[in-house]
C-alpha cells in the first residue's frame, strides 16, 4: 500500500516545546480556558465518555434482543435503556460530537483567526453541556425516563412517571451549548477570516460547519421551547398539549421535528465537511466541483427546515401536507446526492492512497449513501406506512449516524490527531480497527432493514421467534462493532505518549491548519496569515516546499 | 516557527483601545461581532418564541369563542398602560445608548434608571394582573375553573359577557395556558433584562464606560428592544380579540 | 455622526435623539390606534388590522432603535433570516392544521 505520510526523522524529530498544552499548566488553566484547542480537548474528553455511557446501553440493547423473550430486562426497564441510549447517542454525542471538538479546533485556523470570537460563551458552552450531561446522568440514575428520545406526548405529558422533567430540563441546557457553539462559529467564519480569505477559498469543513450552524441557532431554540411547554405540563398542568384541555398533542410533535429534523442535518453535516478533507487529501486533488458541494451543505441546511412532517406521516395530520411534505423530502435528498457524486469524481484519477481516516471515509460513502437512500423510502408517503416504526427505521438512521457520521467523526480524528496532539497514532492497528468497525457496522445494522421489512417494531424487548435468527446476527455483529471502537481509544491514548512525533504536515494536507506547528501555539499564528491559494491548490504546496528547500539551501 | 504560507500582515492599526480583545485585528472587528452575536442570539429568541406563537395560531383559529372570552377577562386599562410603559422604556434604553455613544455619563445613568423604574413598573402592574386571574380561578392547571364562561356574572357598570357551552368553556384553559406561557416567558426576560440593567447602572456609575467601551451597552438595547417587540405583538394578540363584540 | 473621531472612523452610526423621540412617539400613538380598531366591527379584518399595525410597530422598533436601517447587508440579511425561518415554522405548521378538515382523498 503506497502512502504519503511524510514525517520528519524520528532520530531527531521533536514536539515543539511551546504550544497551547504546555502554554499553562494546572487544572485551572484547562476549567478556565478560553483557548478553542483546549475547549475543542475538553469537548473530546467529555463526549467520548458519553458515547461510552451511550455505547454500554446499546450494549445492553443487543443483549437483551438476543432471545425473544424479554428475560434480561423488564419491558419497562428495556423502554428506559433504549430512551437513554437514544438521548444520550443523539444530545450528548452526535449533536455536538464534531463541530464542538473538530470544529472548535479547527475552524478559527481554518480561517486564519487567533481564536473564535468569543472564547468566553465557548468556554460557557462546555459548561452548559457538561451540566446537562450530568443533569441526564442524574436522571438516568435515580429512576430514568422511558418516553423515547422523542419525548411524544401526551406519553411524556401524562402517560409516564419517570424522569421526563429532569431530562427535557438536561436537553434544554445542553441545547444552549449546542446554540452557543453554532453563534461562535457563525460570528467567527463571517468576520475572523484572514486577509485574502474568501469564501470560496475556504475549506469545505468550514462551509459544512457553517450550515450546521445555522441549524443549531435557527432550530434547538423551537426544541427548547418544546420541551419547556412539556415540563409546565407535567409540573403545573397548562394544557397546550393536553387533549382533554383542548390541546394538540402532534403540536407537540410539530416542534420537536421542526428543530430534530434539521438536528440530523446538525449531526451529518459537519461530517461531510470532514470527508471532503479527507478524500480530497488522499487523493491529491482538489475537490470535484467545490462551489457546488459547499451550496450543497447551505441546500441542506434550508431544505433542512421544510420536511419535518415526515416523522408524523402516520400520526394524524392533514394528507394534504402529507403530501407536500413527502415531495419536499425528496428534495433535500438532491444536495445530499450532489456531495456523494462529487466525492466520486473526486476519487476519479486521483492518486488515491489508503490511510485509516480514507478508509473511514470510504465507509461513510458507502453506508451514507444506503443511510441516504432509504431515507427516500422512508420519505415516500406510501411506504412509510409500512415501513415507519419499524426496524427499517432504526437501520435507516444507525446507517446514516453512525455508519456516516461515527465513521465522519473517526475520520477527523484520526486525520487531524497529529495536529491535535503533535503525535501519529500507529497506522497499521488503526487501519485493523476501521475495517473491523465496517463489518461490525454492516453486521448489526443489515439485518435489522430486513427485520423491519418483515415487520418487526421498533422499541419493544420481546419480539416474535421468527425474527430471532436475525436478531442474533445483528447481536453478534454489535460485538465486533464494539471491538472496533474499543480499539482507537486504546491505541490514540497509547500514541499521546508512545506515538511518532507528526511534524507539521504529515499528510502534505493544504489546509492553513496544516502550515502551522503541530500542536499549534496558543495564538495559532503568530502572524495572521495571507491568503492567495484556493483551498485544496497541492500545487500551490509543492511550489511552497520548493521555496522551502531553496531558502533552506 | 515561521510558516511558509504565512506571509507577513502589518499589524500597524495604530494604537488598540485597552479593551480590545487579543484575538480582534481591529476594534471593528471585535464591534461588529459583538453586535452580529447578539444579533444571532435575538434570532434564537424569534424562534424560541416563535413555537408559542404557532401553537397561539393553532388554538385561535381551533376556540376562537374561548379566546375571545379569555381575552376579555384582561384589562384593557392595565395592559395598554403596560404597552405605553415598555415602548417608553425602550426609548429611554435608546436614549442611553445615545448618550454612552457620546459619552454622557450622567445622561446615561439617569436613563438607565429611567429604564429599570419603567421595567419596574410593567412588572408591578404584570403581577397586579396575574393576581386578578389568581382570584378570578383563571390559572391553568393550579387554580382553574372554567364555570365563570358558562356563567358570567355582570361586572359593574358593563353588560355580562355572553355565556359559552361547556366545552368551549373548557377551552378558555388553553388560551389561559398560552397567556400566561407567552407572557411568563417574556416576563422571565424583563427580570434578566433588569438583573443587566442594574449591573450596567452599577458600572456607568463607576465610569466604567467612560472610554467608549461600550459593546455591552449597545447589545443590552437589542436585547431590550427585542424584548419590547415581543410584547408588541403580545398585546394585540392577547388582550385585543375582538373587543367590539 | 458623532463629534468624536475615534468612533466615526468604524463607521459607526448614531441616530439622533430627534429621530429616537418622533419613533417613541409615533410607537405610542399606533398603540392607542390598534386599541381603538379593536372595538370597530371589521370582522376578520380585525385581526389582520391588529397584526399589521403590530408589524408596523415591530418595524419601526427594529429599523430605528435597534439602528438596522443604519447597518451592513449582513445583519439585514440575518433579521430577514430570522423572519423567513419564523414564518416556516407558522406557516408549514398551519399547512397541516389548515387541511386536516378537508378530509381524506
Ligand atoms: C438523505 C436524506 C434523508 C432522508 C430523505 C431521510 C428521511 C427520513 C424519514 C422520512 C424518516 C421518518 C421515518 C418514519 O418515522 O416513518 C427518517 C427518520 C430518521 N432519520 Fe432520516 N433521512 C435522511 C437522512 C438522515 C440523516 C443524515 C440522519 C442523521 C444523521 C437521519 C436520521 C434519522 C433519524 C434519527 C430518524 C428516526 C427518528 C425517530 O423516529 O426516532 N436521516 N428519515
Ligand atoms: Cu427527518
Amino acid at each position: 500500500m503506497s502512502s504519503i505520510v511524510s514525517l520528519p526523522d524520528q532520530s531527531t524529530a521533536r514536539i515543539p516545546k511551546r504550544n497551547y498544552l504546555t502554554n499553562e499548566n494546572g487544572i485551572l488553566s484547562w476549567l478556565l480556558t478560553g483557548d478553542h484547542k483546549r475547549i475543542a480537548i475538553l469537548y473530546l474528553i467529555s463526549i467520548t465518555f458519553f458515547f461510552f455511557i451511550g455505547g454500554a446501553l446499546a450494549g445492553l440493547i443487543r443483549l437483551e434482543l438476543l432471545t425473544p423473550q424479554s428475560d434480561l430486562m423488564a419491558a419497562d426497564t428495556y423502554n428506559k435503556v433504549f430512551s437513554m441510549h437514544g438521548i444520550v447517542m443523539i444530545f450528548l454525542f452526535l449533536v455536538p460530537s464534531v463541530p464542538a471538538t473538530l470544529g472548535n479546533f479547527l475552524i478559527p485556523i481554518m480561517v486564519g483567526a487567533k481564536d473564535l470570537a468569543f472564547p468566553k460563551i465557548n468556554l460557557l458552552s462546555w459548561y452548559l453541556y457538561m451540566i446537562g450531561g450530568c443533569l441526564t446522568l442524574w436522571a438516568m440514575i435515580t429512576g430514568g425516563v422511558d418516553t423515547g428520545w422523542t419525548f411524544t406526548t401526551p406519553l411524556s405529558t401524562h402517560y409516564v412517571n419517570t424522569n421526563v422533567v429532569t431530562t427535557g430540563l438536561a436537553i434544554f441546557i445542553a441545547g444552549f451549548a449546542s446554540i452557543f457553539t453554532g453563534l461562535n462559529f457563525i460570528v467567527t467564519i463571517h468576520r475572523m477570516r484572514a486577509p485574502g480569505m474568501t469564501w470560496f477559498k475556504l475549506p469545505l469543513f468550514v462551509w459544512s460547519n457553517y450550515a450546521a450552524s445555522i441549524l443549531m441557532v435557527l432550530g434547538t431554540p423551537v426544541l427548547a421551547i418544546a420541551l419547556v411547554l412539556v415540563v409546565l405540563e407535567r409540573t403545573i398542568g397548562i394544557g397546550v398539549f393536553d387533549p382533554t384541555k383542548g390541546g394538540d398533542p402532534l403540536l407537540f410533535q410539530h416542534l420537536f421535528w421542526f428543530y430534530s429534523h434539521p438536528a440530523v442535518y446538525i449531526m451529518i453535516l459537519p461530517g461531510m465537511g470532514v470527508i471532503s478533507e479527507v478524500i480530497s487529501t488522499f487523493s491529491r486533488k482538489r475537490v470535484f466541483g467545490y462551489s457546488a458541494v459547499a451550496f450543497s451543505s447551505v441546500a441542506i441546511a434550508v431544505f433542512g427546515f421544510f420536511v419535518w412532517e415526515h416523522h408524523m406521516f402516520i400520526m394524524g395530520v392533514s394528507n394534504y401536507s402529507t403530501l407536500v411534505f413527502s415531495l419536499l423530502t425528496m428534495l433535500v435528498a438532491v444536495p445530499s446526492a450532489i456531495k456523494i457524486f462529487n466525492w466520486a469524481f473526486t476519487l476519479y484519477k486521483g492518486s488515491i492512497t489508503f490511510e485509516t481516516p480514507m478508509l473511514y471515509a470510504f465507509g461513510f460513502m458507502g453506508l451514507f449513501t444506503i443511510g441516504g437512500l432509504t431515507g427516500v423510502f422512508l420519505g415516500s408517503s406510501g411506504t412509510d406506512i409500512h415501513l415507519t416504526e419499524t426496524y427499517f427505521i432504526v437501520a435507516h438512521f444507525h446507517f446514516v449516524m453512525v455508519g456516516g457520521m461515527l465513521m465522519a467523526f473517526l475520520a477527523g480524528i484520526h486525520f487531524w490527531w497529529p495536529k491535535l496532539t503533535g503525535r501519529m497514532y500507529p497506522e497499521k492497528i488503526s487501519q485493523l480497527a476501521a475495517v473491523v468497525t465496517f463489518i461490525g457496522f454492516n453486521f448489526t445494522f443489515f439485518p435489522q432493514f430486513l427485520l423491519g421489512m418483515l415487520g418487526m417494531p421498533r422499541r419493544y424487548a420481546a419480539y416474535p421467534p421468527e425474527f430471532q435468527v436475525l436478531n442474533v446476527f445483528s447481536t453478534a455483529g454489535a460485538t465486533i462493532l464494539g471491538v472496533g471502537y474499543l480499539l482507537p481509544i486504546l491505541y490514540l491514548i497509547w500514541s499521546l505518549k508512545y506515538g511518532k512525533v507528526a511534524g507539521n504536515n504529515p499528510w502534505q494536507a493544504t489546509g492553513l491548519e496544516w502550515q502551522i506547528q503541530s500542536p499549534p501555539l496558543t495564538e495559532n499564528f503568530i502572524e495572521i496569515p495571507v491568503v492567495t491559494q484556493d483551498a485544496y491548490d497541492y500545487e500551490w504546496l509543492e511550489r511552497q516546499k520548493e521555496r522551502e528547500v531553496t531558502q533552506v539551501g | 516557527m515561521d510558516s511558509p504560507t504565512v506571509a507577513l500582515h502589518e499589524s500597524s492599526h495604530g494604537e488598540h483601545p485597552s479593551y480590545q480583545r487579543h484575538h480582534f485585528v481591529s476594534m471593528a472587528q471585535q464591534k461588529e461581532s459583538a453586535s452580529f452575536g447578539m444579533w444571532l442570539f435575538l434570532l434564537t429568541e424569534i424562534m424560541f418564541f416563535g413555537g408559542m406563537f404557532t401553537a397561539y395560531l393553532v388554538y385561535r383559529n381551533w376556540y376562537y369563542p374561548a379566546f375571545v372570552a379569555g381575552s376579555h377577562t384582561l384589562s384593557i386599562v392595565l395592559g395598554t398602560t403596560n404597552t405605553g410603559v415598555l415602548i417608553t422604556s425602550s426609548f429611554t434604553m435608546a436614549m442611553g445608548v445615545w448618550c454612552a455613544e457620546t459619552r454622557r455619563r450622567g445622561g446615561l445613568i439617569l436613563s438607565l434608571i429611567l429604564t429599570l423604574v419603567l421595567g419596574l413598573a410593567f412588572l408591578g402592574i404584570k403581577s397586579v394582573e396575574y393576581h386578578e386571574k389568581w382570584v378570578q380561578h383563571h390559572v391553568p392547571g393550579l387554580r382553574f375553573d372554567a364555570m365563570t364562561f358558562v356563567h358570567p356574572k355582570a361586572e359593574p357598570g358593563q353588560a355580562a359577557e355572553p355565556p359559552l357551552p361547556l366545552d368551549m368553556a373548557q377551552h378558555t384553559e388553553v388560551y389561559f395556558s398560552l397567556y400566561f406561557a407567552m407572557t411568563g416567558m417574556h416576563a422571565l426576560h424583563m427580570i434578566i433584562g433588569m438583573g443587566l440593567l442594574v449591573y450596567m447602572l452599577i458600572q456607568a456609575i463607576r465610569g466604567a464606560y467612560d472610554n467608549g467601551n461600550i459593546a455591552f451597552i449597545e447589545n443590552f438595547g437589542l436585547y431590550w428592544h427585542f424584548v419590547d417587540i415581543v410584547w408588541i405583538f403580545l398585546f394585540p394578540l392577547l388582550y385585543l380579540i375582538s373587543r367590539h363584540q | 455622526m458623532s463629534a468624536h473621531e475615534e468612533h466615526s472612523s468604524e463607521e459607526q452610526h448614531i441616530v439622533s435623539p430627534k429621530i429616537y423621540v418622533l419613533i417613541a412617539t409615533a410607537l405610542l400613538l399606533c398603540t392607542a390606534l390598534t386599541v381603538a380598531a379593536s372595538y370597530l366591527e371589521l370582522g376578520p379584518w380585525n385581526a389582520v388590522v391588529a397584526l399589521a399595525i403590530a408589524v408596523f410597530k415591530a418595524s419601526l422598533v427594529v429599523l430605528f432603535f435597534m439602528h438596522i436601517k443604519y447597518s451592513s447587508k449582513l445583519m439585514k440579511l440575518t433579521v430577514g433570516a430570522g423572519l423567513f425561518t419564523f414564518l416556516t415554522l407558522v406557516g408549514m405548521s398551519m399547512s397541516d392544521y389548515i387541511s386536516r378538515a378537508w378530509g381524506s382523498f
